[in-house]
């Protein structure tokens, strides 16, 4: 039924670019499951185009909330659903043990501390729950939210961050909103919207041996491009990606932004539901048999039509290291710096030199050349505990390399940091050299302590590697848990799939 | 939010193409927890002699005279009239809350930057499009006529001069409605309150789990 138009897009690792394949796409009936989330949180489409969409949950945090809650004072409004909110405070928390046991008056940082502070009254006036500092249900808000089943199948979910992408993991519709939006969303449960188109990007195929969610998202930018899914909400699908974990498929959706999408998603299966049962906030008894019956409908129909299908072989995928400062600038490890010789345009031409520049590498260097600073593991899209257990099961028994710096392990929230306690792993990483911190953004975003010096590299687990994004001066690698971890021991980045044998 | 029907005002220039967000309101201000009281702020590089701080008494900080909101003659102005590009660069909402904490309610160029142009009316102010030789045109009109005025006039959509020449100016109609009626998104979402909660009681039945919280 496909109409097949092969397409040339530019991919800056040119080997990789023949496993990809784009399709044109014809008229059948057939819903995706965009259609039918879209549908399902209809209020009213108005005539102008634009739609109200329903909100079933807002999580919310200190950074871009304060003027929201103070637009709704000044208007004299209230929270239209208090119960549909969720508050925690993470981007611009200290993660260190001495700053976190006073709680938020032992925040260093003045303005951190205030911001953090107007979130706790904001949180307390409105009688919206928040996971405070010191609460073991406090962490990064994309972490929290699944882990406390508050974020579930066949939802709408805001928030106030371009990551909220990541709970498209489990059939939900998820976007990141601007501070207006939160506080429409605060004040009306709804959001203006105009409808995606849909783009159905599929993993079909065995994933090698130490290759990861994160390696598959990777690549995936790496071929459709940081403007791939502008404009479209992105499905991610086949065999390949539902092997993987909700953990996993929370990875490739938190990353679908840097694709350019605004929202992610994959279908629900038996995996999405076992995950959320016995959740705290999940439904019970009667409510749970209702539940799962709606869930196992978050699928799209097999004659769904997409605008775009984008396919991808998953046995072709390799441990993914992103070089540049752009996230579609990445390359599988054994792969090397492009050349600028090799640029199809002069603005590409152009792009390379300021990335190279910028990141202080040669063209056409070798990956497992790159030497490191500093190795960071956490962030919303690695810092689960399935994230952690990959890291440990490297270090075990080993040792963080000398030249490193630093080597900071960040758990994505308290319950995580808790579980990893509970099954040593923290020992793990302390006995190897790595710094076992208390839950938040840490140095993904550096609003706090965490940061990278100028000029040093890192091998971050993080999601974007734009310019400063770490810290002034900083150069980031995006990689997987596994990678980050090997990379530690070795002061240099290695193929997860050879070392330690 | 501010409704706008008909404004006339004293105009004010800020004679250059491409003004950016971070010109409008430096970074080290968006460390604020708040919405208001960026107004001190507006322009601050290029409007004080020293950096701006957030917490720092601007009153004891010393003015660029050659910069014209500090002159005498633009005091009270709330007409911008700027060039093309106006409000490029980051997204920040900050921008249009600080030209509104001034007291700016209309901005005149021959081209403004989406996303600024969208937060504008957010923040109740109204963004005019007129061509790059009326613009000059008024730039002239501006620096030779000291108390210089203009009238926006949203309904008829045209902009007038106290000497009788007009000039018609674009908006779509969703936007128009909402400044004229002083509706924010919010306003005009909960005029469809009904229909929210229609909708909630229907899925309540569907989905009660949704609810249960
Ligand atoms: S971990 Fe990083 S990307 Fe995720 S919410 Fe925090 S700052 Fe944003």
């Amino acid at each position: 039924m496909y109409k097949k138009d092969e397409f040339v897009l530019f991919t800056w690792n040119s080997k990789l670019s023949a496993s990809r394949k784009q399709q044109g796409c014809i008229t059948v009936a057939g819903k995706t499951l965009y259609d039918k989330l879209w549908e399902a949180h209809l209020v009213d489409q108005r005539d102008d185009g634009s739609a109200l969409l329903y909100i079933d949950r807002h999580l919310i945090h200190e950074v871009t909330s304060p003027q929201a809650f103070e637009g709704l004072r000044l208007a004299g409004r209230k929270p239209w659903r208090i119960g549909a909110n969720l508050a925690t405070a993470d981007h611009n928390v200290p993660t260190t043990l001495l700053e976190r046991q006073a709680g938020i008056e032992g925040i260093r940082d003045e303005v951190s501390r205030l911001q953090v502070k107007t979130l706790d009254d904001n949180c307390s006036s409105t009688g919206i729950m928040e996971f405070g500092l010191g609460d073991e249900r406090q962490g990064i808000v994309h972490v929290m939210g699944p882990e406390q089943g508050a974020t579930l199948p066949g939802m709408t979910i805001v928030c106030g961050d371009s990551h909220t992408s990541t709970h498209g993991a489990f059939g939900a519709l998820a976007m990141g909103i601007g501070t207006s939006e939160v506080e429409h969303v605060l004040a009306t449960q709804c959001l203006i919207q105009q409808k995606m188109k849909n783009m159905l990007v599929r993993v079909d195929g065995e994933l090698g041996p130490g290759v990861t969610a994160k390696d598959v998202v990777l690549h995936i930018i790496g071929v459709i491009g940081t403007a791939g899914g502008t404009g479209h909400a992105i499905e991610f699908g086949g065999t390949a990606i539902h092997s993987l974990s909700v953990e996993g498929r929370m990875t490739i959706c938190n990353m679908a932004i840097e694709a350019g999408a605004r929202a992610g998603m994959v279908s629900v299966d038996d995996t999405t539901i076992d995950y959320f049962h016995g959740r705290p906030f999940a439904p019970r008894g009667e409510h749970w048999d209702l539940a799962v019956q709606a869930w196992r409908d978050l699928v799209s129909d097999d004659d769904a039509v997409f605008d775009r299908v984008v396919e991808i072989d998953a046995a072709a995928i390799e441990p993914q290291v992103s070089w540049g400062t752009s996230p579609e600038m990445v390359a599988g490890i054994r792969g090397r710096v492009p050349m600028l010789a090799d640029m199809p345009s002069e603005t590409q031409r152009q792009g390379l030199q300021r990335a190279l520049q910028y990141m202080g590498l040669k063209e056409g260097q070798a990956l497992t050349d790159i030497r490191l600073d500093r190795v960071f593991i956490g962030s919303c899209t690695n810092s689960r505990i399935e994230d952690l257990r990959a890291a440990a099961s490297v270090v075990k028994g080993r040792k963080v390399s000398g030249s490193l710096k630093e080597a900071l392990v960040v758990p994505g929230s308290g319950l995580v940091k808790k579980q990893a306690e509970q099954e040593g792993l923290d020992k793990v990483f302390t006995e190897a050299g790595f710094q076992w911190r208390e839950p938040g953004c840490s140095m993904c975003l550096a609003m706090n302590a965490d940061k990278l010096g100028q000029g040093e590299h890192c091998a971050s687990t993080s999601n974007r590697n734009f310019e400063g994004r770490q810290g002034f001066g900083g150069r980031t690698h995006l990689v997987s848990p596994a990678m980050a971890a090997a990379a530690a021991i070795e002061g240099h980045f290695v193929d997860i799939r050879e070392w330690g044998n | 939010m501010q409704a706008l029907t008909v404004h006339t005002g004293l105009v004010a220039p800020m004679d250059r193409a491409n003004v950016d967000t971070d010109m409008i309101i430096p970074k080290q201000f968006l460390k604020s927890i708040k919405r208001s009281g960026f107004g001190p702020n507006l322009f601050d590089e290029v409007r004080y002699q020293d950096e701006g701080q957030p917490g720092k008494d601007n009153s004891k900080r010393p003015l660029n005279p050659d910069f014209p909101l500090n002159q005498e003659r633009y005091q009270g102005a709330s007409i911008l009239l700027t060039r093309e590009n106006f409000g490029c660069g980051s997204s920040r909402e900050h921008a249009p809350w600080a030209l509104e904490d001034f007291g700016f309610r209309v901005l005149i160029a021959p081209s403004f930057a989406d996303i600024f142009y969208n937060n504008c009316f957010k923040n109740g102010i109204l963004p005019v499009v007129l061509p790059a030789e009326v613009v000059s045109e008024l730039f002239e009109n501006l620096y030779s006529q000291p108390g210089f005025e203009l009238t926006a006039d949203l309904e008829k959509q045209e902009m007038r001069t106290v000497d009788g020449r007009s000039w018609s100016f674009d908006v779509d109609s969703f936007r128009r409605h909402c400044l004229l009626n002083g509706l924010d998104d919010i306003g005009t979402t909960l005029q469809s309150a009904d229909k929210i909660r229609a909708y909630e009681e229907k899925r309540q039945v569907e989905a009660p789990w949704l609810f249960a919280g």
